[in-house]
């Protein structure tokens, strides 16, 4: 390795580092908003379980339990110092299920936020994955079809298509396509109940469908940045070089154009691949998945606190840290960058 | 191969443009035959279609323009009828082109020795190591610095000047029969663009290439042309050999051409010792961020004279300039003005300091709001400095566009798209007039212009300056402009000034080692100049390398 590109990877470095730091005062700043923001909502726990003819003392023997009575900044400072230490608090709605099997719930046990959260976020990790494996190739390709046979029928075409999909309701598609390949034609099941025994085979089988809906909603705003990018380009005196050296048309796009569009793909990429992990709740209600997005709606309508924030926090983590991968992988798609002088 | 069979036949051809919806007029049935190993100049200013026509031999039309009649032939094969394939076949292996702007015509994301072999290998005609080999010797040919290396960079990492070079050597990579050359230089200081004269010219011979060499400029085409035609809005306006039109042009405007450069203003004698400059740049040392950009820099610019600051791109000429308006602070020195120091800062200024020191653009285009009417571009200075309002400010609008010879009733409303170039830049300096200043600064204000247009300009400014008694800082590369219009001379190098004195004693031998380089460099009518100049100080002294080598010593 020559001098210069070792000088060029540390200031990529340097860049990197200043970036990961910025994410991490951004994940604080949010967790502030988070806490507020599940703070002010109307209601509290004790007063939902209990009911209307809850008593005072019992309202306030359960809050002196669960430690709402305190003071909401030592509240917050506990809640952060846990995540600091990896404990995200005892769910409220699982806490009296531990005590009765006897386990101390903040170490971990089935009453733990975090064990509540973990096999949820794998799941919804997993759908997300292959929603992503299908709709990221699919859209990059379309996009640089698209752009190289431009204004043409087919171009025309994906536009609309895509364009559809993406104005329609996500529980419409949902529906549109449990209707054409599991009624009309039974090809995949409706229902996406998975659990941890099954096989790879089987899961893949059961989340295809869920996926799929998620592939229609993601793929035009990929596929349309991917050509508009590309089209952006096509009036580069280097691409005009490129066609007067007699190069073949899809190779102009491809090696030509397509090297200096990456850095607003790979943002609209990231920004999808995000919304995969954090917009999914329709879809996961729709389809009976066991993901983070409905535990999120369910831990909401009881009032449970602690899985609120930890949802939330899961949210913005997932948000930051792949617009971050985005930052950093746009920087290292410039030459100049790569390479300085 | 043998010289003079016809390789290029284009007959009347016309070519339109598409704009604003409706299709105009490029080219109008013009004919152009060009022999085997032959170089035809295309002459003329912007607009006259000189691109156009250059493209139109390749048999190809940008986007927004089409050939709608006429013949083009290439060694017999008819372009216009050609399918995309046949064309494709053709261009980068039989013809190939130099764009204007090498840095803009390498595509950045790729080395460019991939670049290069990109051409060869896609038409089949040689195999990826034997173009690599190739291209290394047709660096060392164009006298590229490390042949063996070059072409392993990015485009970003090497020079502008090397890059033009390595463009030429990349057309010529599947030795075509016939190279378009579209203002290959144009973008160059003038002592790297002697070194890509002589390497193009050179190479072209060495391998009997024909070539179209399409530029603006009168003494670059009297170099390596060996006929000239000159066009004019579409139109040719006349075709011969290159000796024959530069002795004895037979059309009017082909004579004006030829007569821009004679414009010169009698040099002022230099101000007396005791008497007080108007600005006075006193050890000025500046930097952008922690780079250093200027180096004690220190000048005077005494009342009605003009200052040419001279130098070639990254010398801090423009960097002194914001020094002086403020809008960068030095790091040390001063500038005073009328033997008063200023604030280093502009915000600390008082408005009737600011209003002393005016500023007109290189680029009018950008200088100017393009939403504002002239009255508004005008008028806001006048009521900002002055404090005129109403009437006043209006009447007041209509003198300064008497001044720069514009008719007020027809020219206060318009927008700045509905004017030309030149009339752009008579505004840029009716808004420096218009706070009644002592002092302007003229940012390569003619650089942007044809030859014409800017001579109108420099002898509008001219007259301003006897009439208003203002001081100018004349910041220009251009030594032509220089000849023209300045009384004093400060040429910077590297953010110092290497040299400074009167016109007279600046053009006069013996001079600093890089002003002599620098004016040697300037093209001459004498199509000659080039070959003498080689002998004269080697080709080994032109350009980077005697840049280096003055650097070394």
């Amino acid at each position: 390795m020559s001098l210069a590109v070792i000088s060029g990877l540390k200031a990529v470095a340097l860049i990197i580092l200043n970036r990961l730091a910025l994410g991490v005062v951004t994940l604080f700043a949010v967790s502030v908003l988070i806490f507020a923001a599940v703070n002010i909502l109307p209601g509290d726990f004790a007063q939902a379980i209990l009911g209307q003819g809850a008593t005072e003392e019992a309202v306030e023997a359960i809050r002196e339990d669960l430690g709402l009575n305190k003071n909401a900044i030592v509240r917050y400072a506990d809640w952060l110092g846990g995540i600091l230490k990896g404990d995200f608090g005892v769910s409220f709605a699982q806490a009296n299920f531990s005590s009765f099997a006897g386990e101390d719930a903040s170490k971990g046990g089935i009453g733990s936020v975090a064990a509540q959260l973990e096999p949820r976020f794998k799941n919804t990790l997993f759908l997300a994955g292959v929603a992503a494996i299908i709709a990221v190739p699919l859209s990059l390709v379309l996009g640089i079809m698209a752009a190289l046979y431009r204004n043409s029928v087919f171009d025309r075409f994906v536009n609309i298509s895509t364009l559809t999909s993406i104005s329609s309701p996500e529980f419409f598609l949902a529906y549109v396509l449990i209707l054409f390949l599991s009624v009309l034609n039974p090809l995949l099941p409706s229902l996406s109940n998975i659990y941890v025994e099954m096989t790879f085979a089987d899961r893949l089988h059961k989340t295809l469908l869920p996926a799929l809906t998620l592939t229609l909603v993601v793929m035009a705003h990929m596929m349309r940045m991917t050509r508009a990018a590309i089209i952006n380009l096509l009036a580069s005196p280097y691409i005009e070089m490129a066609r007067l050296k007699g190069i073949k048309p899809a190779r102009v796009i491809v090696f030509h154009a397509l090297p200096n569009a990456l850095a607003p793909i790979i943002n609209v990429i990231a920004l999808n691949l995000a919304y995969l992990v954090t917009g999914v709740v329709v879809v996961e209600v729709v389809f009976v998945y066991p993901g983070i997005g409905q535990l999120f709606v369910d831990s909401v309508k009881i009032r449970d606190i602690p899985v609120v924030q930890a949802c939330c926090l899961v949210f913005a983590a997932a948000y930051i840290l792949l617009n971050l991968t985005a930052d950093i992988f746009s920087i290292l798609s410039n030459p100049r960058l790569r390479h300085p002088k | 191969m043998n010289t003079g069979q016809l390789l290029v036949k284009i007959e009347k051809i016309v070519i339109q443009g598409r704009s604003d919806e409706q299709w105009l007029p490029i080219i109008n049935s013009v004919d152009l035959h060009l022999n085997r190993g032959e170089v035809l100049g295309l002459i003329g200013e912007s607009g006259a279609g000189k691109s156009t026509l250059g493209l139109a031999a390749m048999g190809f039309a940008r986007d927004g323009c089409r050939i709608v009649s006429g013949t083009v032939e290439f060694d017999g094969i008819d372009l216009i009828s050609a399918d995309a394939q046949t064309k494709r076949s053709l261009l980068g292996s039989r013809i190939a082109y130099v764009a204007q702007s090498a840095a803009a015509s390498f595509n950045p994301a790729h080395k460019i020795i991939n670049q290069h072999t990109e051409a060869p290998i896609q038409h089949g005609i040689s195999s990826r190591p034997e173009s690599e080999k190739d291209a290394i010797e047709l660096y060392r040919r164009l006298r590229l610095p490390t042949p063996d290396e070059i072409g392993f960079r990015y485009p970003h990492q090497v020079s502008g000047g090397q890059l033009q070079r390595a463009m030429t050597a990349m057309a010529m990579s599947c030795r075509p029969d016939l190279i378009i050359f579209d203002e290959p230089t144009t973008a160059l200081d003038v002592t790297t663009q002697i070194e890509v004269l002589a390497a193009i010219r050179d190479i072209v011979k060495q391998f009997n290439t024909a070539a179209i060499y399409i530029t603006h400029d009168l003494a670059v085409v009297a170099q390596m042309a060996d006929r000239i035609k000159v066009l004019l809005k579409g139109d040719e306006v006349e075709e011969s050999g290159t000796d024959s039109m530069l002795k004895d042009p037979k059309e009017d405007y082909t004579k004006s051409l030829w007569a821009v450069r004679s414009f010169t203003r009698e040099e002022k004698p230099l101000a007396s010792k005791e008497e007080m400059p108007v600005v006075r740049v006193r050890n000025v040392t500046a930097a952008y961020a922690k780079i250093p950009v200027l180096h004690d820099v220190s000048f005077d610019i005494h009342a009605s004279r003009t200052v040419a600051v001279v130098g070639e791109s990254g010398s801090g000429k423009s960097t002194v300039a914001r020094c002086i308006t403020g809008l960068l602070k030095p790091s040390q020195g001063s500038i005073e003005f009328d033997g008063v120091p200023l604030p280093a800062d502009y915000r600390q200024r008082t408005v009737e300091q600011l209003k002393q020191a005016q500023m007109i653009y290189q680029m009018a285009d950008t200088a100017l709001n393009p939403r504002k009417r002239i009255r508004e571009i005008i008028g806001r200075p006048v009521e900002f400095y002055l404090g005129l309002r109403g009437r006043k400010k209006e009447e007041r609008v209509r003198e300064l566009l008497d001044q720069i010879e514009l008719d007020p009733d027809q020219f206060i409303d318009r927008l700045p798209s509905e004017l030309s170039g030149g009339q752009k830049q008579r505004i840029g300096i009716a808004r420096a007039l218009a706070a009644d200043p002592k002092f302007i600064i003229c940012d390569e204000v003619t650089s942007a212009l044809d030859q014409l247009v800017a001579e109108g300009i420099l002898k509008l400014l001219a007259r301003l300056q006897d009439s208003l008694g203002l001081a100018y800082m004349f910041i220009t590369h251009d030594l032509a402009t220089v000849r023209a219009i300045s009384d004093e001379v400060v040429v910077m190098k590297d953010g110092r000034v290497v040299e400074a004195g009167g016109k007279t004693a600046m053009f006069t031998p013996p001079h600093h080692e890089y002003t002599s380089l620098l004016l040697s460099s300037v093209p001459e009518m004498d199509p000659n100049w080039l070959t003498e100049l080689l002998e004269q100080r080697g080709v080994d002294n032109i350009g980077d390398a005697a840049i280096d080598r003055m650097n070394q010593a």
